[in-house]
């Protein structure tokens, strides 16, 4: 990644112009040609520096009211494979392994659910559950209830 | 939002074309016009259904830092906490949740260095224990939900 990749980036932070020639658009701002715009968010999107070029809905319009990080606690020793396991459930979004903060925070297995109804999102975790099974020594599920930023980065 | 809007969300969340006029590729497959799309493209984003259009960038894959972290703010002094968390260019997204850890915040910074000072100066800013929880492992990633 180079300063022009740099300056791509920054001028498509607030994301991509609303006109028929988009990458044309930018390379104006930029005084690059198209070609090359395109070329370099090829490239990185080749790179995974790009995760992809897209729409980010917000879960709460589209009726998904019940977002729930779940999270557990599992032994060390197996959150490799049961991390696995749970992030191939169709309704996780993330699964990501982080450290506990003992005593207070035990948890080390997070999974992230969505679902329209409080019926559905009980029913995702006790999916999980089963699937994690003796291994659960403790969890919780703490439910977003409001978005207070959101902007282009991923999340981790 | 009718069921052409439901499609634009579902489709423009899975990628979109890196060629000349891309808007008019997808309003194609989608069988409205160009300016259709566009227009509620707009709309969609202006109403709030969409927080965001265009590419999604990996801090870490720049070389950056990455991290999520908690406060407990207590809830006279939420909304005080919040709008000091959100004020930070270096905080991404910022969540509340019904925990007494209730602000939950993504911290992506240029570098990881950066990760630890702007931890520092929130706690010393805030008064409070912030909770940083980065990510260990990544065993599974995938944002799209269906409209």
């Amino acid at each position: 990644m180079d300063d022009i990749d740099r300056r791509l980036m920054h001028a498509t932070q607030a994301g991509l112009p609303l006109t028929a020639e988009p990458y044309q658009r930018l390379a104006e701002q930029l005084g690059l040609s198209a070609a090359e715009v395109m070329a370099r968010l090829t490239a990185m999107q080749d790179q995974g520096i790009i995760r992809r070029i897209g729409a980010v809905p917000n879960h709460y319009q589209l009726g998904y009211r019940f977002n729930g990080m779940s999270v557990w606690d599992v032994p060390d020793g197996q959150i490799d494979e049961l991390g696995r396991q749970v992030g191939q459930l169709p309704f996780v979004s993330h699964c990501y392994q982080r450290p506990r903060h003992l005593p207070e925070w035990p948890y080390n297995l997070f999974a992230m659910v969505h679902g329209k109804t409080q019926t559905e999102a009980d029913s995702q975790i006790a999916q999980i559950a089963d699937v994690l099974g003796t291994a659960n020594r403790a969890n919780q599920v703490l439910y977003s209830t409001k978005i207070l930023k959101k902007t282009g980065f991923r999340s981790p | 939002m009718d069921d052409i809007d439901r499609n634009i969300i579902n489709t423009l969340q899975k990628g979109f074309p890196i060629c000349e006029a891309p808007y008019l590729k997808i309003a194609i497959t989608l069988h409205i016009t160009e300016t259709e799309l566009l227009d509620r493209l707009k709309n969609l984003l202006a109403n709030g259904t969409l927080t965001r259009f265009g590419p999604l960038y990996n801090a870490e894959q720049l070389g950056g830092g990455l991290t999520l972290a908690a406060v407990k703010a207590p809830n006279d002094r939420f909304d005080e906490i919040a709008g000091i968390i959100n004020a930070y260019p270096e905080v991404a997204h910022n969540y509340a949740r019904n925990h007494e850890l209730n602000i939950w915040f993504v911290i992506a910074t240029e570098t990881p260095e950066h990760v630890e000072k702007t931890i520092r100066a929130i706690a010393q800013q805030t008064g409070l224990t912030v909770y940083n929880m980065p990510k260990l492992k990544e065993y599974f990633v995938n944002l799209q939900l269906e409209a």
